[in-house]
């Protein structure tokens, strides 16, 4: 059995030692795509966190109804649904309330609901049997971290433009290395506290 | 036991679409609420019309709905590029859908592809005057005829009552309905054959292309008697008010557009005064049509030459007109019987390839590019 841990630790501990994208490895495709801007890297970012908070907290509820259905099998399908169904939503509401900001995600808003960082939140939130508040703090921490790996990445790529990267390394070949060596920086934090 | 193994065989579907269904009335409320945009005004051509609509539609269609009619040949799914329209009031930068089809001053003109942009405010927009003369007409097919293997010609009778004002050379919107597998009705556009006199009628010539939607429905499906909507008069493709020579060359269909400027030019008498030279492009004799009628014209008229030119003749044709491709025989003709110290005139209507090479010939002819006006297909 899982240790219980304070929502208040897995929140930090969501965001730094077990970040989502440097110490899992999952959302790589748009992290690695979109950090060639800054600008839409931190709209992405607004949204997956946003994404992932309220898909962790709807996929608890639907969750415990599964397991008492006994239909916990369905989890993926079932948290795929509600995934695609909130974005949905949120593209319409995004789009009404903030223009500017639906314009600069543009396609990256609706391609969120392929984002495995999303899903991975919610089985991680699933085998490690979380109670609501621990899922909505992992979910929202889980964004966070998120977010700050993707605006780093971007800072670090727009200094990289401007490099001497050798020819053949060049594009996604030195943005692979350079997430090697930020995913060793934050196994730096690794000892502090622990989430498995 | 029995009905305890069929609840355990349906409770999976029914717990999945159970979920669904509540996230789908989620998103249908949010849709209404959010998308509510209310009651709204646009505003055409600075005040010359106002119309009170409901936001929250593509543009291309709410205008439709209110009897304005922006030409759009894929029915407004952003792949056809032709529901332009100036947008004056900002409504945002540019989508990535509408970017591939818009050229730089286009762009820095505030032009749009309406089928792309929502209507969630008062719109102020720009459309060419003659865009309120287009109007959808559910017109009954009279008559259909064979001319070669591959077109038809289409004769189109309007509602009781209603009238199309045209000028030769433009073209109607031709709506086939759902059929097959196509699940939505689809608008391709052809130009009118018929000639503006004939106000009460529309005639295309339609050829058939392979894994055309509209063209294989109209030489498969349609039939005499049927209703179908069309939907113009749009383009601006037509005879120049001069008194210059007309080097008019068709290909195929594209001898639609030019039934229409003859027989119009007969009603004129036009025909008798202008000089004009019509040069028809085929492969073999079974893709030519309409020979008796532009070899009567040829006769009847002085000043009309026509001329048939096939590039594959075959021996059972017994062909003795002109051969070779009609860039060849156009050259021919240019250089030997066309009275070049008057000034010219092109017309072209057909492929695209042909057009272009129709063209780079009357530029050897120095005849100057704003003196050669075309209808591509597209």
């Amino acid at each position: 059995m899982t240790p219980v841990i304070s929502p208040f630790s897995l929140f930090f501990a969501s965001i730094f030692t077990s970040n989502i994208l440097l110490a899992n490895f999952l959302g790589m495709c748009s992290f690695i795509s979109i950090s060639k801007d800054m600008k839409s890297s931190n709209g992405l970012g607004l949204a997956v966190t946003v994404v992932l908070t309220v898909t962790t907290g709807i996929n608890w509820a639907v969750l415990q109804l599964l397991e008492a259905l006994g239909l916990v099998y369905l989890r993926y399908i079932v948290f795929i649904i509600v995934i695609a169904a909130v974005v949905q939503m949120l593209e319409m509401i995004i789009d009404r309330i903030s223009r500017p900001l639906y314009m600069s995600l543009g396609i990256f808003l609706p391609l969120i609901t392929v984002n495995c960082a999303i899903l991975g939140v919610s089985l991680f939130m699933e085998i490690r049997d979380y109670s609501f508040w621990q899922s909505v703090v992992f979910g929202l921490g889980s964004g966070l971290g998120w977010w700050l790996s993707i605006l780093a990445l971007s800072a670090i790529r727009k200094k990289l433009d401007k490099a001497p990267v050798p020819a053949g390394l060049k594009g996604a070949g030195i943005t692979l290395i350079t997430i090697g060596f930020m995913a060793m920086a934050f196994m730096g934090f690794s000892g502090m506290l622990q989430v498995q | 036991m029995e009905t305890s193994a069929i609840i355990q065989a349906f409770i999976a579907p029914l717990t999945i679409g159970g979920i669904s269904a509540v996230l789908g009335a989620l998103i249908s409320i949010t849709d209404k609420i959010v998308n509510n945009y209310g009651d709204l005004v646009i505003d055409i051509n600075s005040g010359k019309r106002e119309l009170e609509i409901k936001g929250g539609a593509p543009l291309l269609l709410t205008l439709a709905e209110n009897g304005i009619f922006i030409p759009s040949a894929c029915g407004g799914r952003g792949s056809c590029g032709a529901c332009k329209v100036k947008v004056v009031t900002d409504v945002g930068p540019h989508l990535p859908t509408e970017t591939p089809f818009l050229n730089k001053e286009e762009m820095a003109d505030n032009v749009r592809l309406s089928c792309q942009i929502k209507v969630k405010e008062n719109l102020q927009i720009e459309i060419p005057d003659s865009l309120f003369n287009v109007k959808q007409y559910a017109g009954t097919i009279e008559q259909i005829v064979d001319l070669t293997h591959d077109i038809k010609e289409v004769y189109v009778k309007l509602p009781e009552g209603s009238e199309i004002d045209f000028v030769c050379g433009q073209y109607g919107q031709f709506e086939a309905p759902p059929y097959d597998k196509i699940k939505t009705p689809t608008q391709r556009a052809y130009s009118m054959s018929s000639a503006p006199s004939d106000r009460s009628h529309l005639e295309f010539l339609i050829r058939l292309v392979p894994g055309g939607i509209v063209t294989t429905y109209v030489h498969e499906h349609l039939t005499e008697g049927q209703k179908i909507n069309v939907v113009g008069p749009f383009g601006d493709f037509n005879v120049k008010d001069t008194a210059a020579t007309m080097i008019c060359v068709a290909g195929g269909s594209g001898m639609a557009p030019f039934k229409s400027i003859f027989n119009h030019m007969i009603d004129t008498g036009e025909i008798q005064t202008r000089e004009i030279w019509f040069f028809f492009g085929a492969r073999t004799k079974n893709d030519l049509f309409y020979l008796d009628w532009l070899n009567e014209l040829d006769a009847e008229y002085e000043k009309f030459h026509f001329v048939a030119a096939l590039s594959e003749p075959q021996p059972e044709d017994n062909w003795d007109g002109a051969t070779g491709l009609i860039t060849e025989v156009l050259a021919k003709f240019l250089t030997d019987k066309v009275d070049r110290s008057q000034p010219l005139e092109g017309y072209l209507c057909g492929s695209p390839g042909m057009l272009d090479a129709c063209m780079a010939v009357m530029r050897q002819f120095e005849l100057s590019e704003d003196k050669i006006y075309f209808d591509k297909f597209a």
